[in-house]
């Protein structure tokens, strides 16, 4: 069986790829970081586990990226279903990318086409991505989530006073840093709804009305499209479990439009589909 | 002198009774940071770092400026004063004590700035000497260390797990010994040997050579892009920082009026330097970092005669890329200019 090491060495000797998107080793054990491998012996430092984050297929639309040439991408199974959603988005095109993908016991498979991975992500269980543990140290050190409530089920559970109480006490922490936006794979805007300012849309402040509407903007503009990797919460200093916003979304997305984006190359977006044959009348 | 804890006691209890507020590292789950408390208890004395600095406390992520209506073309406008009650900021590190220059020099440069001013005038900083460190630690390269006083008004160095020495270093610090009688003992029989042995931090970088070699490097595009690499321009690392001071005035307006605000800004945002003309003097991340590292460790230190950096290493533990600001720069360092 050949290493992932081994693949990424070869596409770079035979041309076929001009840089690995991948992780190597970070600043202490049990930490990583996303790595940019340009030459076969500088291979070795690639870490085969793609449970990592933040997800990677975020730097594909870097320029600096693109500006290196064919790019391969270590992914996991969320990385194959942020690729379907950015090629239903039009923003990666059909054998732009060549993808090494490592299955939950670490096997790696090369992936050429688009067509490749809506096959491969066909066999993905159900639940593949939501599930999938980051191992030890992901993202940032300090990154942790706060004590409470750890799952949508339990949010959900909350008697709606105690409920607000803990989304308020939760975006109290929040800093406007972005972090969230920057880590995400399908935050892609080159301006961000928030950076229009003139007049500024969303206010910027990092009080209790400014956090409140960029959290619920950013989730909303993520509903029926997020892939629920969990790059953003990973991401926040401050430990918001703010990917909990749009796992609730992604679930009602699923339940009342069958939306399941990132499982196929399809265009069904739930929240900008039109159909005549709508059972609601309000669009008519 | 000496501190013990039912010592502590007495003073947060004291300092409480008179109206003063108290800022301290608390813990929530795994996560440390600074929070109002009122009693010793809430404190979390055995954490390395706090996620976010102390310096909210001067300089709030919102700072509402003044409040005004509008009617017709009449515009009337009413200021808006800081809330700058007495505060005892208790339990910061060393590397955090020093910030404070940092921030003197930005906020008093030409004019005194009207909100953090009075704000640093009725703050009186107690810090504990770290007996640990971490892999993100790098004090001692930037002037600072684990034991270093500059910026404290009491430095406390931990003797037993219920005992500390006090040093107490300035006026501020004598009002606060005194404005809780007993609280604080002379030191008798204990004396610094029995402090508990500082933390090691060792040198990542010389700082002599890193300024030396910083103003060659400004056209190393190829040495900054592959600094930046992984950056992801989000403002994680600056909002983290003790010493980053950038801010962005936006007016909230209403029908008939509004408010005016103060908010941290970044200089990893793409906007941060985007002009009313449309013209951006930066528009690669890679230029955006470099602007972070140089005005860090060559502007600020040109300009105001203090560096932008105390080693807390906060940015790089929040960083979810990890872009480690040690390790970036100890490469520049010893990079050929």
């Amino acid at each position: 069986m050949s290493t992932l090491v081994d693949r990424a060495r070869a596409l770079l000797e035979a041309g076929t790829v001009q840089v690995v998107i991948g992780f190597g080793a970070g600043s202490e054990p049990g930490r990583v970081r996303p790595v940019f491998v340009r030459k076969a012996e500088a291979c070795d430092s690639l870490v085969a586990d793609a449970r990592h984050r933040p997800n990677l297929c975020t730097y594909l639309l870097k320029p600096e990226i693109r500006a290196m040439g064919r790019p391969a991408i270590v992914v996991g199974a969320a990385g194959l279903r942020t690729l379907l959603q950015l090629a239903v988005e039009n923003q990666i095109t059909d054998g732009a990318v060549h993808v090494l993908y490592l299955d939950a016991d670490g096997a790696v498979c090369e992936l050429p086409t688009l067509a490749a991975i809506e096959e491969r992500a066909a066999m993905l269980p159900p639940d593949a991505v939501v599930s999938a543990p980051a191992p030890g140290a992901t993202g940032a050190a300090t990154s942790a989530a706060s004590a409470g409530p750890v799952g949508i089920e339990q949010v959900d559970a909350l008697p709606l006073d105690e409920r607000w109480a803990f989304w308020q006490n939760e975006l109290s922490r929040c800093i406007r840093c972005y972090a969230c936006r920057a880590a995400c794979p399908l935050c892609y805007c080159s301006r961000c709804i928030v950076d229009v300012n003139q007049p500024q849309w969303i206010p910027v402040a990092a009080d209790a009305f400014g956090t409140l509407e960029w959290n619920v903007v950013r989730a909303m503009h993520l509903a029926g499209r997020c892939v629920e990797c969990g790059s953003c919460a990973d991401a926040c200093p401050v430990g918001i479990r703010i990917d909990l916003l749009n796992r609730v979304l992604a679930s009602e997305a699923r339940s009342h439009f069958g939306a399941e984006p990132g499982r196929s190359l399809r265009r069904e977006y739930a929240l900008s589909t039109f159909r005549p044959d709508d059972t609601a009348d309000f669009i008519r | 002198m000496i501190l013990s804890s039912a010592g502590l006691a007495t003073l947060f209890e004291r300092l409480t009774a008179a109206g003063h507020r108290i800022v301290a590292p608390t813990r929530d789950g795994d996560r440390v940071d600074f929070a109002e408390v009122t009693s010793p208890q809430a404190v979390a004395f055995d954490a390395v770092q706090t996620v976010r600095s102390a310096k909210a406390v001067l300089f709030p992520p919102v700072e509402p400026m003044l409040r005004y209506r509008t009617a017709g073309h009449d515009v009337q406008d009413e200021a808006i004063a800081p809330d700058a009650r007495p505060t005892m900021l208790f339990g910061a590190r060393p590397c955090d004590a020093r910030s404070i220059a940092t921030l003197k020099a930005v906020f008093t440069w030409d004019s005194p700035d009207p909100y953090v001013e009075p704000r640093l005038a009725a703050t009186t900083i107690v810090t504990i000497a770290c007996t640990k460190a971490d892999a993100y630690c790098f004090c001692t390269s930037v002037g600072g260390g684990p034991a270093d006083p500059q910026g404290s008004d009491i430095l406390l160095t931990p003797i037993a797990d219920d005992r500390w020495a006090a040093d107490v270093r300035t006026d501020k610090g004598r009002a606060l010994v005194a404005a809780a009688p007993g609280a604080f003992e002379p030191a008798g029989g204990h004396g610094a040997a029995a402090a508990r042995p500082i933390a090691d931090v060792p040198a990542r970088f010389g700082l002599a050579a890193l300024q030396q070699r910083l103003p060659g490097l400004f056209e190393q595009d190829a040495l900054w892009i592959e600094q930046s690499l992984r950056c992801l321009g989000c403002g994680a690392c600056a909002f983290v920082c003790p010493t980053c001071t950038c801010f962005d005035i936006q007016d909230e307006r209403g029908r008939d009026g509004g408010v005016r605000l103060r908010c941290w800004d970044s200089c990893g945002f793409g906007q941060f330097t985007l002009h009313a003309s449309g013209h951006n003097p930066r528009t690669r991340q890679s230029e955006r970092w470099r602007q972070r590292v140089l005005h860090k460790f060559a502007y600020q230190p040109e300009r105001l005669g203090v560096l932008g950096c105390v080693g807390c290493g906060r940015c790089s533990r929040s960083c979810p890329v990890d872009m480690n600001l040690a390790e970036h720069v100890q490469m520049l360092a010893e990079a050929t200019a």
